[in-house]
């Protein structure tokens, strides 16, 4: 691979640090693929699905500067949608479940990011989250979600009529697909020729007017994206529990994923995969020990913490410590 | 009609009563470094953004070689070829200094909405970029974070950004705002060196800037167009003097 052009030191770097974050990620791929042997499977599942969720929140958040505080709209899409169609016919498989409820969260993402999207700041995230909760009560009352009771009962199916996930493993690691497709899909889009005006848009959005680009039609693309992202943890996650319920489409939600993502780091690839697996872990273990009522609580002080002391979030304060120490 | 290249023809800018730009015709020749001037207050900015699309004119029409753009979008007349500049400095920070001028470069390319593709493939605008950066005598600092320039450095920068799109109509919003002497001199020759088969309306405070590079002045007070013509015109302007250099020229005979 002979480069044709003058390479200057930095592009070289880059070139080296694309290496290193390759390398690293493999180690981590490595580790996810014998982490069901060590770890519960399920509780493994459902981190993937909430990281995935917290990567799609924070394409939007940490590359195009949107603060999206409607997001579990689409969580809860992508859930019921699959949830729905695979309980009413047998025959349909899950990854086309999955299809369908992603394509919705991806439709709904380019209604509500058209009308979203004109506006700036804490109006778009007012407007986010007054979309998001029309959705939550039209869920309520539609006849197909459940109510209040949710979906139960999702049939798990066989994986191309083929491979029955019904069994935790294969489940796992069809998640885990899932998951690396689509983190893949977020980390190229992050290093893209969209990705670099993105970024643009994000430092400084007159100038990228000036420069002869249509900053909308930029957000809204994100925006679409990460709905999408959105909507496909959405349905993995009702895959695998099973069940499609309120919970994902409450603003709590979307304060949720706020919350991982500043804990992990907002703008980095990482991050909100640490943020969602910490998030989760709490959650989880807290809900068992005597603490059990104090969750919010606990979370809420962490997220108090996190945002007074270290504001890049766990994966941010870490880069700038091995910047320091090993350059 | 004579070779206008952007025209104002009755522009008006009200907001909520007050009159900011009030019935302003300029015409702004081929191939001219233009500049606004005019004392604090007296719409430049407003009239530079009203030019450049950022606000929508009360009333009145805008012409590019003949053509109306008034009803056109800011991101729109910069693919016509008017690219303008702030009176900040309009980089991206958290980007180099190459980078910065490679996103300038690859909207012509028409991939800026492929996000499946590797940003690997505008790898080969580097080396136009680096032109650029040389240019505005910056190439040492390609790969250096946008935020960690001098601000002097940062304008350059700009402007080697805005010349990645081979613009035919610069619009400099106050180019050496915030500059020390020694800066300016740098900014001032750069200007006087891209504007070399292009036009320049630029809104600039800095009279000896102004006496220096530019061909035509227009003059604005309260709104509307006091005075226009070359340096010489302009600064002999008795109503000129008094409105805008008033306490200024005073002030250096004075001291003279």
């Amino acid at each position: 691979m002979a480069p044709t052009h003058s390479l200057t030191p930095a592009m070289q770097r880059q070139r080296n640090a694309r290496l290193r974050r390759n390398t690293f990620y493999l180690a981590l791929l490595a580790i996810a693929l014998v982490a069901p042997f060590v770890a519960y499977p399920v509780f493994l599942m459902k981190v993937l699905c909430f990281a995935l969720f917290a990567c799609a929140f924070n394409l939007l958040l940490g590359y195009a500067g949107l603060l999206s505080f409607g997001h579990a709209a689409f969580l809860a899409t992508g859930g019921y949608i699959t949830g729905y169609l695979l309980a009413s016919y047998p025959g349909l498989t899950p990854e086309l479940g999955i299809l369908a409820g992603t394509l919705a969260s991806l439709g709904l993402g380019l209604a509500f990011g058209a009308l979203a999207i004109r506006r700036q700041g804490i109006y778009f995230a007012m407007v986010t989250l007054a979309l998001a909760q029309m959705v939550f009560f039209f869920y309520i009352q539609a006849p197909f979600t459940g109510g209040e009771d949710g979906l139960h009962g999702v049939p798990r199916g066989e994986l191309l009529g083929l491979i029955s996930l019904a069994d935790n493993l294969n489940m796992y690691y069809f998640v885990l697909a899932v998951f690396v497709i689509a983190f893949a899909l977020i980390q190229r889009t992050v290093h893209s020729p969209y990705g670099q005006v993105l970024k643009a848009i994000r430092e400084n959005e007159p100038r990228a007017v000036s420069l002869g680009y249509n900053v909308d039609a930029y957000k809204l693309v994100a925006f679409v994206i990460s709905a999408g992202i959105a909507g496909l943890a959405g349905a993995t996650k009702t895959v695998v529990f099973q069940l499609a319920s309120l919970t994902d489409a409450h603003w709590h939600m979307s304060g949720e994923v706020v919350l991982m993502t500043l804990l992990g780091g907002v703008g980095s690839l990482f991050g909100p995969l640490v943020g969602a697996g910490l998030v989760v872990s709490l959650q989880t273990q807290l809900a068992q020990s005597p603490l059990g009522n104090w969750v919010s609580v606990i979370l809420g002080a962490i997220f108090v913490i996190c945002v007074l002391s270290f504001r890049s979030g766990i994966v941010g304060e870490i880069q700038k410590l091995v910047k320091k120490n090993f350059k | 009609m004579s070779s206008a290249i952007l025209e104002a023809r009755n522009l008006t800018k009200q907001f909520r009563g007050f009159t900011a730009v009030d019935d302003v015709n300029l015409q702004v020749q081929e191939g001219h470094i233009h500049a606004l001037i005019g004392p604090n207050g007296a719409g430049k900015t407003t009239v530079f953004n009203l030019l450049t699309k950022f606000l929508p004119p009360t009333r009145g029409e805008i012409l590019y070689r003949g053509k109306p753009i008034t009803g056109m979008k800011a991101n729109e007349i910069a693919r016509l070829g008017l690219v303008r500049s702030f009176q900040i400095s309009a980089v991206f920070g958290h980007m180099t200094a190459l980078e910065n001028v490679r996103v300038a470069l690859q909207r012509t390319l028409g991939t800026s909405f492929h996000f499946w593709k590797s940003e690997k493939s505008l790898d080969h605008l580097n080396e136009r970029a680096l032109e650029l950066l040389d240019e505005v005598g910056l190439a040492d600092y390609a790969d250096v974070l946008t935020v960690e320039m001098p601000y002097g450095r940062k304008r350059a920068l700009e402007v080697a950004t805005t010349l990645a799109l081979d613009p035919t109509l610069m619009l400099l919003d106050e180019p050496t705002q915030g500059m020390g002497a020694e800066d300016v001199d740098r900014i001032v020759e750069l200007i006087r060196r891209v504007s070399k088969g292009r036009t320049v309306l630029m809104v600039e405070h800095n009279l000896s800037v102004v006496s220096r590079l530019c061909d035509r002045i227009t003059v604005l007070a309260r709104g509307a167009v006091l005075a226009e013509g070359d340096y010489q015109e302009v600064s002999r302007n008795p109503q000129v003097r008094e409105a805008y250099m008033g306490s200024e020229a005073a002030e250096e005979e004075a001291s003279a």
